[in-house]
């Protein structure tokens, strides 16, 4: 095995007050003065924290508020409330909610899973990924000594060429299988979201070269990040013109939208030794392009989603387009020699184990890299109206900090998942539907009796 | 039969001195304090001090349902209700406003809501939320007359003749696993105290067992976890009842973490650990691989206190039926499933959210399975994660528990906020989750046994009242009876 590999966070704080759901509001008039002020006994410190009279304390104080509704219920004259920030409600766009980007801010301020008291909080199930719940086991483990051990969980994966035989001819013809492992079924990609700026860029390579992933990006990105980036970046390809005269990448990229057989022909005949990946967008007949693709001669296949992670021109799921390749590419009989790459909807740990669940071998992270910048999501930048994060002034060694933090809490993420299921390496989870359970079959299998109502009965209501 | 019958609630207010209604008033300068609005309310929030009139029990206001409303009937039009904000900052999806506040109704006065609350379902649109009783409109005159004491809320534990201790739990709940450590002294003596009120049971959790708790030996269910924290010989030989617990749903396939900060001289002492360092509760048990490796546990236990009733504690994976059946072959009592949306301590949020399935789904195949191979009638099933209120104990017992755990819910008796926050700093800001000596000091141990007593008090009266329009004279009889319900999203549906 490979050496345990280790993603160190370090603490990269915001630069701006991130938006909370609710803050407190607290009046001054009617104000006793009491010689303690329940504010200062706030078990959080709060008040403290922030340098404010208690006294004179009367506007709101965001993050900070754990909500535990102590000053609240303790002040004799009930001038301190809650109300919630119509900000905060307003932020995101799904799967980017609000709560969502809140997680993303605070895994890339500290590096850390998100963790909470009392029980799971939010809705019974969802679409997309959320009507997935992935299995457990009661008595294997992974390791000997637990998730973090010395004994660890294997998070690398493949990408490339994968022949189920070398011959002896094709080697001798200098025929060549470029594969290479990541340690983090995770690639980064450029968001379509947010004008990106050189720092950004500089900090998004250096966070793939820290972590041992590849960034996909344009020809025109390619001048922005280091040198050193560039032996970690896959080249998306505009036309035939781009193929001359790249430095020196490790992969290149064509849209199925183009003539691709011609261009991976040429690419195929300048760069035999470099990875190439077709990418196709998910749409009416993506599965006939694949197939084709493969008898092209084609291994690395980038399934693409919009940006909510649906089909271009229907509302099926990622997870229903990546089944599709999966299960396609299985009854071909060639499943193992091809890469299945997923990009669009991904935003947050679980994601990426579901979609390889579903069948993919890695996944591109896009938006959430953006959110982790301080992005709302609000979109004023394609108004071109500023920023309120000023993303593109924040320096390329807190944008790297901030990335790597949040593939660092996403790795022992992947970690929890792995280890509840007793599963010591990823490249295993990889279409293995029999430990997921989904929504659709249990509301069947458990439910589909209890729609009757027969004469004389009345439903309780609530 | 039941003994809760023969409790009379006592009222326990809130401890702080703003209880969080649902409802709250203003009153304009125009206020004459002609004192009709106290007059009008039967519920007693307006009260009439010192010539002026002060709104003094906000939280039993039943809003929208009240018949005649007092600023309706203000002569000068100075009253004015609203929708408290701080309520609606209040919880989440799954514990909203309502049912938190109304729970607190409960704790503080052992009666259900008498209204503007909604005290039955959450709105996390699926699961228990979406599910519904129905009544036949005919049944119910012929048990109306039945006397509350004559419904039977009671649940055997042990259905195996095997010498052992032939437990009975007198309502159909008992306490979930709480360790000393993660929840506070007063806490967890609090619970048990209730338990033994109520003649039910209430786990010790993996931290030990504190002196303090032996008074309720008999009521104590005391818990092996793979940590082995606190496991004496001493403390199995001591109570009637004890579980493993082989996962927990809120964190399945993972072990427990107890942070460095919780680990105080006295918990350290009760854990035989060192002060400040975090604990781990590693998964799985290290000596347990298989069916035979579990029975050879049960054993090992039952050659220390031969007529101890066990537990089997399991979360819900894929395969949950087959753990369930591996258990009662290993000659275990009770199998405990908890499902993947409760818990009470710190867990990761990708666990409680994605990993096992929700108990909705669990309890019926698990009841499916057994009845199919004939021991259903041998064991008892108890479910938990995520049983907010009486009405979600009653569907799960109609999808097939016996009985269920609760830990969530005695929490928010205890006021319990939801924040979330468990597991930062001191602990809990509200005295419930923590082992910082001020904080503990919030709760007293005779506050919280009343307001735990007082919320089962009224869980019964639901329960019974249930049972009454169902036609049926015991909980026995609602076990697996999913004819019962419906499912309101499965209504539109017609299945072939």
């Amino acid at each position: 095995m490979p050496s345990k590999y280790l993603i160190h966070p370090v603490d990269a704080p915001n630069r701006n007050a991130p938006l909370s759901k609710s803050g407190i509001i607290a009046r001054e008039e009617g104000c006793l003065k009491c010689p303690v002020c329940v504010k200062t006994k706030c078990v959080y410190n709060v008040y403290k924290d922030r340098k404010l009279d208690p006294i004179k304390m009367v506007d709101s104080l965001d993050y900070n508020c754990k909500n535990c509704f102590r000053c609240i219920q303790s002040c004799p004259k009930q001038l301190i409330h809650k109300s919630f920030h119509q900000e905060f409600e307003q932020m995101g766009q799904y799967p980017f909610t609000s709560e969502v980007i809140a997680q993303i801010w605070q895994q890339a301020t500290t590096g850390k899973v998100p963790v909470s008291g009392a029980g799971y909080h939010g809705p019974f199930s969802g679409p997309g990924f959320d009507s997935m719940w992935t299995d457990m086991s009661e008595i294997v483990r992974p390791t000997r000594d637990g998730i973090h051990g010395r004994e660890y969980i294997s998070t690398a994966v493949d990408l490339g060429d994968k022949p189920d035989h070398l011959s002896f001819h094709e080697i001798s013809q200098g025929k060549d299988h470029p594969l290479v492992t990541i340690p983090l079924p995770i690639l980064f990609r450029l968001p379509a979201v947010g004008g990106i700026g050189s720092n950004t860029l500089k900090g998004w390579g250096a966070a793939a070269r820290y972590l041992g992933t590849l960034i996909s990006l344009s020809k025109a990105h390619l001048w922005m990040v280091s040198p050193k980036v560039v032996q970690n970046t896959i080249i998306e390809l505009d036309s035939s013109h781009d193929l001359m005269n790249f430095q020196d990448p490790l992969g290149i990229e064509i849209s199925s939208e183009l003539n691709w057989e011609d261009l991976y022909s040429s690419a195929k005949e300048i760069y035999p030794h470099k990875l190439i990946i077709l990418r196709v967008p998910l749409k009416n007949g993506f599965v006939e392009v694949i197939k084709r693709a493969y008898e092209y001669g084609i291994r690395l296949i980038h399934v693409q989603a919009s940006f909510e992670g649906s089909f271009f021109d229907s509302g099926l799921h990622i997870k229903d387009g990546i089944r599709k390749v999966h299960l396609s590419l299985l009854d071909m009989g060639v499943r193992d020699q091809v890469t299945v790459l997923a990009s669009g909807g991904i935003a947050l740990a679980e994601h990426v184990a579901k979609a390889i669940i579903c069948g993919a071998d890695a996944v591109f992270v896009d938006t959430a890299l953006q959110v982790a910048l301080e992005c709302r999501l609000c979109r004023r930048c394609e108004l071109e109206i500023g920023c309120p994060a000023d993303i593109q002034s924040a320096s390329p060694l807190w944008v790297a900090r901030r990335s790597i933090n949040l593939m660092s809490a996403w790795h022992n993420q992947l970690l929890e998942i792995l280890g509840a299921m007793g599963i010591r390496d990823i490249r295993r989870l990889r279409g293995e539907t029999g430990r997921a359970m989904l929504f659709e079959e249990l509301e069947r299998e458990t439910f589909r009796g209890l729609n009757k109502i027969r004469e004389g009965e009345e439903i309780e209501l609530s | 039969m039941s003994s809760v019958s023969g409790i009379t609630p006592v009222i326990t207010p809130s401890r702080f001195r703003n209880p969080i209604s649902k409802y709250t008033f203003y009153r304009s300068k125009d206020c004459i304090a002609c004192g009709r609005c106290a007059q009008v309310c039967k519920y007693g929030v307006h009260k009439i001090q010192r010539k002026t009139v002060r709104t003094v029990l906000p939280q039993y206001c039943v809003g929208k349902d009240c018949p005649n409303p007092c600023h309706k009937e203000c002569p000068k039009g100075a009253l004015h209700i609203e929708i408290n904000p701080d309520f609606t900052a209040l919880g989440d999806l799954r514990w909203t406003p309502d049912l938190i506040v109304s729970t607190w109704f409960m704790a503080e006065t052992g009666e259900p809501p008498k209204g503007g609350l909604e005290y039955k379902v959450g709105d996390s649109k699926g699961g228990f939320d979406r599910l519904r009783f129905k009544f036949k409109s005919g049944i119910q005159r012929a048990v109306e007359e039945l006397r509350e004491d004559e419904i039977d809320l009671s649940v055997p534990l042990n259905r195996r003749d095997d010498g052992s201790f032939k437990l009975v739990m007198e309502i159909p709940f008992y306490g979930g696993g709480m360790s000393y450590g993660s929840v506070s002294i007063n806490t967890m003596v609090s619970r048990m105290r209730a338990a033994k009120i109520l003649g039910t049971f209430c786990s010790t959790g993996e931290g030990g067992y504190p002196e303090e708790i032996k008074p309720y030996d008999d009521h104590v269910i005391t818990q092996v976890a793979t940590g082995l924290f606190g496991v004496r010989e001493e403390t199995i030989k001591r109570v009637r009842f004890m579980e493993f617990k082989y996962a927990q749903g809120a964190k399945p396939g993972l072990g427990g973490h107890l942070l460095g900060d919780k680990v105080t001289e006295s918990v350290a002492r009760m854990r035989e650990a060192v002060p400040g360092f975090p604990l781990f509760s590693p998964f799985p048990f290290h000596s347990v691989y298989s069916v035979e490796d579990h029975k050879k546990h049960v054993d090992w236990i039952k050659s220390i206190n031969p007529k101890i009733v066990v537990a089997v504690k399991v979360s819900t994976p894929v395969d949950v039926d087959m753990v369930a059946i591996g258990s009662y072959y290993a000659g275990a009592h009770v199998v405990h499933l908890d499902g993947s949306y409760g818990g009470t301590g710190a867990a990761p949020d990708i666990a409680k959210k994605n990993i096992a399935m929700p108990i909705e789904y669990a309890v019926p195949k698990v009841h499916r399975y057994l009845v199919n191979e004939g021991v259903r009638d041998r064991i008892t099933i108890i479910a938990s994660g995520g049983i907010r209120t009486a009405h979600d104990a009653a569907k799960i017992i109609a999808l097939g528990a016996d009985g269920v755990c609760i830990g969530t819910a005695d929490l928010v008796a205890l006021e319990c906020v939801r924040c979330r926050n468990c597991e930062s700093g001191r602990g809990c800001a509200r005295g419930i989750a923590t082992t910082d000596p001020e904080l503990t000091g919030l709760i007293s141990v005779d506050w919280g046994t009343q307001r735990i007593v007082n919320m089962y008090v009224a869980w019964c009266k639901i329960l019974k009242d249930i049972l009454k329009k169902l036609g049926m004279k015991s909980i026995k009889e609602l076990v697996g009876q999913k004819d019962c319900l419906v499912h309101l999203d499965h209504m539109e549906t017609n299945y072939k």
